[in-house]
């Protein structure tokens, strides 16, 4: 995590992402700005609809173009991803951001087999004949650990089994050696033995390579697992960021304790489930001020105001820990501790 | 910087060490292409009887069709007053005579050419302009999608066989004519076929994994749209053949499509209509040839749709 003095890969500042429909307009991605170094991995946690795929597609400017406006700037590797042409896009999809999705079953196309798109992916970028991308291709299910990859190459995505699938969408992501990958939950349509194998996998990776990773996840214990850096996820907003020990261990903003509350890990058995009252916002009449407000045990008249500025308060390995909460300014000093949350 | 990245990217992932296998194993280098999509429905298509059996009657009747201007077959337009309505299995005329003393035999291979080619050509053209018009439609989505939809909705209007009688009324009798009117009424409906499957397949994530790898909107519709439109399009196809067949032969029963003396299946039974109670035998002949190709086409593409839905 020495990286993160290095200069950044991933510049966003301040982006917006907004769905343009006949009957209302859905602000998805509400102000997001963060840095990533190269080698870096940073996770994103939020509940669904909380805006983490929305933003991790608007990095690849994967979504719908006639219905979004996006805003806010994307900078990767140097491009100026907002403000490219659909060309420059298609060079840079690839061999400098690639991604991994969630569904390995409708990602992969039904009536190629899986080397034919390892391979399709690779000539996309490099002029090379179909026998070296064939012998490619191997080399990549090889490096995704499938077993006999030689005789996978032909084998056709329903002939896989999820996870199999799931390593070959990530063979298909490496096609063209990404500096960034990103990771749209790509262990969530697995069955939990599964999950730690991709996880594992994905962190291996990772690390033998020296990709950037963006990784996003609604399962807290995966984001641990393979991030150095967590960012949590509220109605379009990073409500906390921080190291992965300090946002885990010393939450500071209320979402992310009651986050952490309702999980079963370490919870006796037979304890009910604690639960973050309320439901998320409706993205198309977000409240004025912080958008946990309604929802929160602490909310003062402060919170409905305006939406908190992110405070800084200590860090770990020169990742500073950053929340939006008003409570953090006032409680930063006196007393740092966590509050039991609302149940 | 991002330069050095790529860099250290690279070297590890061409290194064997790293990739986890020793150079010269097992690896089928030698055939380049993988066993693609389509031979696999080819194989399955051979373990299927009926459509094997369809298919080669088809191509027997192709292959006469083709060949017929060679094969040793009396002359289809030459009549003998004094041999009308032979029976079948009569001398010199295997299928026996129609009501001028014409040869069936002859007429009724002869009659192939044409009853083919009204069948084949009118779904081969509207299926290169409904394709186009449908991947348009479906892949642009939105107004385009609108004005082309809208537009082949109109042609629903009528029911396909009304349809081409008045195209092909208001265009005039004429082979030509008739093979430009099955065309239009062909059409509307593989647009739609192709529009429907487009859209669905637009929405899916592998389309979206092809743009997140650089692919271009065109590369994404030759293969990923394409590959995956094929399939239903042509099952559907080989059903309209049948359906052309017929409705050809409809145009020329009622006058619109060949005309005299030219044999054609369904001019054939117009003219044999009269002799119905005198000969039924071999007035049903020409109808028997429509039945069979048609029915033929339509396992065909029966036979098609099972070996091609291998997939999810």
């Amino acid at each position: 995590m020495s990286q993160a003095s290095s200069a950044p890969l991933v510049e966003v500042d301040d982006l917006c992402v907004r769905f343009v429909g006949p009957d209302a307009t859905v602000s998805a991605v509400n102000g997001v700005s963060f840095a990533l170094a190269p080698g870096e991995v940073l996770g994103i946690l939020g509940e669904s609809g909380s805006g983490k795929s929305v933003t991790l597609r608007a990095l690849m400017r994967l979504l719908p173009h006639r219905k979004t406006r996006m805003d806010g700037r994307i900078t990767i590797a140097g491009h100026d991803i907002l403000r490219l042409d659909a060309q420059a896009l298609a060079r840079v999809r690839g061999p400098v951001v690639a991604m991994v999705f969630q569904e390995p079953m409708t990602a992969l196309d039904p009536v190629f087999t899986i080397g034919q798109q390892i391979a399709e992916a690779i000539r996309t970028h490099e002029s090379i004949d179909g026998v070296a991308a064939r012998r490619r291709a191997l080399e990549l299910l090889e490096l995704v650990q499938i077993p006999s990859a030689a005789r996978r190459l032909d084998a056709y995505p329903h002939q896989l089994s999820g996870g199999l699938r799931q390593r070959a969408m990530i063979a298909i992501a490496l096609a063209c050696r990404p500096s960034v990958l990103l990771a749209d939950e790509p262990t969530t349509a697995l069955d939990a033995t599964v999950q730690i194998q991709i996880l594992l996998l994905l962190r291996t990776l990772q690390r033998e390579l020296g990709m950037a990773m963006i990784f996003v996840t609604h399962d807290l214990g995966v984001a641990a697992e393979v991030s150095h850096r967590v960012a949590v996820m509220y109605a379009g907003r990073f409500v906390e960021t921080g190291h992965v020990n300090d946002v885990v261990k010393r939450p500071s903003h209320p979402y992310t304790q009651g986050l952490l509350g309702s999980t079963v890990h370490g919870v006796a058995k037979g304890t009910k489930l604690s639960t973050i009252p309320g439901a998320p916002p409706n993205l198309a009449r977000l409240p004025e001020g912080c958008s946990f407000a309604p929802r929160c045990g602490y909310a003062q008249q402060a919170c409905r105001v305006a939406v908190p500025a992110q405070v800084e308060e200590g860090g770990t390995s020169g990742v500073p820990h950053l929340t939006r909460c008003v409570r953090v300014q006032a409680s930063s000093a006196a007393c740092g501790t966590t509050v039991p949350t609302t149940a | 910087m991002s330069n050095s990245e790529q860099s250290t990217v690279r070297v590890s992932l061409d290194t064997p060490g790293a990739v986890g296998s020793a150079p010269g194993m097992d690896v089928p280098v030698g055939y380049a292409q993988a066993r693609s999509y389509w031979r696999g429905v080819f194989h399955r298509v051979l373990r299927d009887r009926v459509t094997i059996g369809c298919t080669l009657v088809l191509g027997l009747l192709v292959f006469l069709a083709i060949a017929a201007p060679v094969l040793p077959l009396i002359d289809p337009d030459v009549a003998n007053s004094g041999d009308r309505l032979l029976p079948i299995g009569s001398p010199g005329h295997l299928l026996g005579t129609d009501e001028l003393g014409r040869d069936m035999l002859s007429r009724l291979i002869h009659g192939a050419r044409l009853s083919l080619l009204m069948g084949v050509g009118p779904v081969a053209v509207a299926l290169l302009v409904g394709g186009v018009l449908g991947l348009t439609a479906g892949y642009l989505g939105g107004r385009t999608n609108m004005i082309i939809m809208r537009i082949t909705d109109v042609f629903y209007a009528f029911p396909s066989i009304l349809l081409a009688v008045a195209i092909a009324g208001a265009l005039g009798a004429g082979i030509t004519n008739a093979l430009v009117a099955i065309t239009i009424v062909f059409i509307p409906p593989i647009t739609r076929v192709v529009e429907s499957v487009t859209t669905q397949l637009r929405s899916m994530d592998f389309i979206d994994a092809a743009r997140a790898s650089g692919a271009s909107t065109f590369s994404i519709i030759r293969t990923h749209i394409l590959g995956n439109v094929l399939g239903p399009v042509l099952v559907y196809a080989t059903v309209l053949v049948s359906v052309a067949i017929v409705i050809a032969a409809g145009l020329s029963f009622i006058g619109l499509g060949a005309s005299p003396p030219e044999a054609e299946w369904g001019l054939m039974l117009n003219t044999l209509r009269q002799s119905i109670f005198l000969a039924p035998w071999i007035s049903l002949l020409p109808g028997l040839m429509i039945f069979i190709t048609s029915m033929c086409f339509n396992l065909i593409s029966d036979g098609l749709r099972s070996a091609m839905d291998v997939r999810y």
